[in-house]
């Protein structure tokens, strides 16, 4: 039975390279080629086998345009229609939506999406993000991604010492799961006693935003190769079914105009639009893992609660009792998030990537003990663009 | 005369001046800097040849684009001269070009290679230069550690 308006879509090959901040052998195409070459050899299809190839990064970071075209020598797009995507923060995940409307719409069969950043490469990312800003309105008001007003809103919200506590243990369970992870780019092995004195000796950033909350600056690049349901089955022994998947965003600066409506934050809207045409009543039962596009820790038990719909302390409250953990009620991140490994532009990739070899039981160290058969990622980027993909085992939702 | 001519009151209309300062840099890799060296060190243009299809490529690649055959062991020494397949003028003047205009910037493959690769082309009055002529690399007498180690080509005398 057909579950999309024309026809399913599997993820029939992964491929991702190591995340870390030393990269200086590679150059960027040869860095690319390594993923490619992975997912391919997982598919276990040759580049004939792919019809479509969709590359995206921030270029900005990298200062190379059209970045595509330069990078042909280790995308494997020789000859092949494809084209280049960029929406910032989200473009692993608007790529991976992108080939999966493809492949649903008919017009390919197989399709291979590559997203990547080299982060070192860049001079400043803030620099870049504040460049390009309105140059009228905006360029001299805005400070990028550093902001400390998640965690301002914690604290009003739950006090002071209840919110660094929940903030500072997220982070921490994040790096204990990045530390089972091999591909994981910062894992610095950190203890649960460890708490108070990070909360007070990291150095700060912007408020209660310090270093050890925030994301890292990582260079990597990952690939995924999706196919139709016939392809898929015929060349995948597990393939990991894209279900469904939603893009929101809300220009908060662009106009007053919208202010009313913008009462909930991009990440709630599209968790109760995207459970609810899935007829999902419960995220939290229903959903065995969910890797989350988490810039920081603060907007790490933030968005938690907007995404599984939780209302008040109640996602600050799984935090304390560990039901975010591995073997708690919904695993998060078992890749470490992106406090871990944030190569951006692979970043949003990483989650859906993730959370397939989690289907398909290829996580390796830190696969999960449980069978995870519904699994949720999140991307994020600039203007609170959120991207939420519901991906299943089996086809049979 | 003026009969497209659009008529807009840009009185009073802003615009405003930007300019971007964005450090950055790049990683030439593990291929790309042996290649840089080679021509630094030695003075030799090297290429990679894939043993499978039999591609030789420069600038050289650790992986055959065709075929993702592993080539970045397979150096093979290209010739320092080659022919000139194709070229165009630069007929204009800006900061970021090297080269005062008018200056040439030819298509060049080298012997030994199966596509050609582009650089300077000096020593020669742009009139006079033609596709087909033979042309020899000229190294940098300072290295910058780029593809400007060699400086230009030049034509072969005789
Ligand atoms: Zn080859």
């Amino acid at each position: 039975m057909t579950k999309k308006k024309n026809r399913n879509v599997g993820i029939i090959g992964i491929g991702m390279t190591e995340i870390s901040s030393h990269k200086e052998n590679q150059n960027q195409p040869e860095m690319i080629n390594e993923a490619v070459r992975a997912a391919i050899a997982d598919a276990g299809i040759t580049l004939s086998d792919i019809d479509c190839v969709v590359h995206g990064n921030m270029e900005l970071f990298e200062m190379i345009h059209q970045p595509d075209l330069w990078h042909m020598i280790g995308t494997g797009a020789l000859g092949k229609p494809g084209f280049r995507i960029t929406t910032g923060g989200t473009t692993g995940m608007t790529l991976v939506a992108a080939a999966d409307n493809l492949v649903a719409s008919g017009m390919y069969d197989v399709v291979m999406a590559i997203g990547f950043n080299k982060l070192q490469e860049a001079g400043s990312t803030t620099g870049g993000i504040t460049n390009m800003a309105d140059p009228l309105w905006y360029r001299h008001l805005q400070t990028g991604a550093l902001t400390s007003t998640s965690a301002n809103l914690s604290i009003e919200e739950f006090g002071e010492a209840r919110a660094r506590k929940a903030a500072m243990k997220h982070r921490i369970m994040m790096d204990k799961h990045a530390s089972l992870n091999e591909r994981a780019h910062r894992r610095f092995g950190l203890e649960y006693d460890q708490m108070e004195d990070l909360m007070k000796n990291s150095p700060p950033l912007i408020g209660e935003l310090r270093l050890i909350h925030m994301c890292s600056q990582s260079d990597g690049a990952c690939v995924m190769i999706l196919a139709s349901e016939k392809k898929a089955k015929k060349i995948c022994k597990k393939p990991v079914w894209i279900r469904d998947h939603i893009a929101v965003h809300r220009e908060e600066t662009a106009s007053n105009a919208y202010f009313p409506i913008l009462s909930e934050t991009s990440q709630r809207v599209a968790a109760r639009k995207l459970f609810t045409r899935n007829g999902i009543d419960n995220p939290v039962e229903y959903f065995d893992v969910f890797e989350m596009y988490d810039p920081s820790a603060w907007w790490g038990i933030e968005w938690l609660r907007d995404f599984f719909l939780l209302e008040g302390d109640e996602a600050i409250k799984m935090v304390e009792e560990g039901d975010w953990d591995l073997d708690g009620k919904v695993p998060v991140n078992p890749s470490g998030g992106v406090t871990a490994s944030n190569p951006i532009s692979a970043t949003a990739m990483l989650k859906p990537a993730e959370v397939a070899l989690q289907m398909r039981g290829d996580a390796g160290r830190h696969q999960l003990k449980r069978e995870v058969r519904h699994g949720l990622a999140s991307g994020f980027g600039g203007v609170m663009w959120t991207e939420l993909m519901i991906l299943e085992k089996d086809l049979n939702w | 005369m003026n009969a497209c001519r659009r008529h807009e009151n840009t009185q009073d209309c802003f615009v405003v001046p930007g300019k971007m300062a964005l450090p950055n840099q790049y990683f030439a890799g593990r291929v790309g800097s042996r290649f840089i060296i080679s021509l630094r060190d030695s003075t030799k243009i090297l290429g990679v040849k894939c043993p499978k299809c039999k591609s030789v490529y420069v600038p050289p690649l650790e992986y055959c684009e065709k075929d993702m055959t592993k080539i970045d062991e397979n150096w093979v020494e290209l010739g320092n001269e080659g022919v000139l397949t194709n070229y165009t003028v630069v007929n204009y003047r800006d900061a970021h070009l090297p080269r005062k205009a008018p200056y040439i910037l030819g298509m060049i493959k080298l012997d030994g290679a199966e596509a050609p690769f582009i650089h300077i082309v000096a020593g020669i009055e742009p009139e006079n230069a033609a596709i087909g002529m033979r042309v020899k690399a000229v190294f940098s007498e300072k290295t910058t550690n780029t593809i400007l180690d060699i400086d230009h080509f030049a034509p072969v005398e005789g």
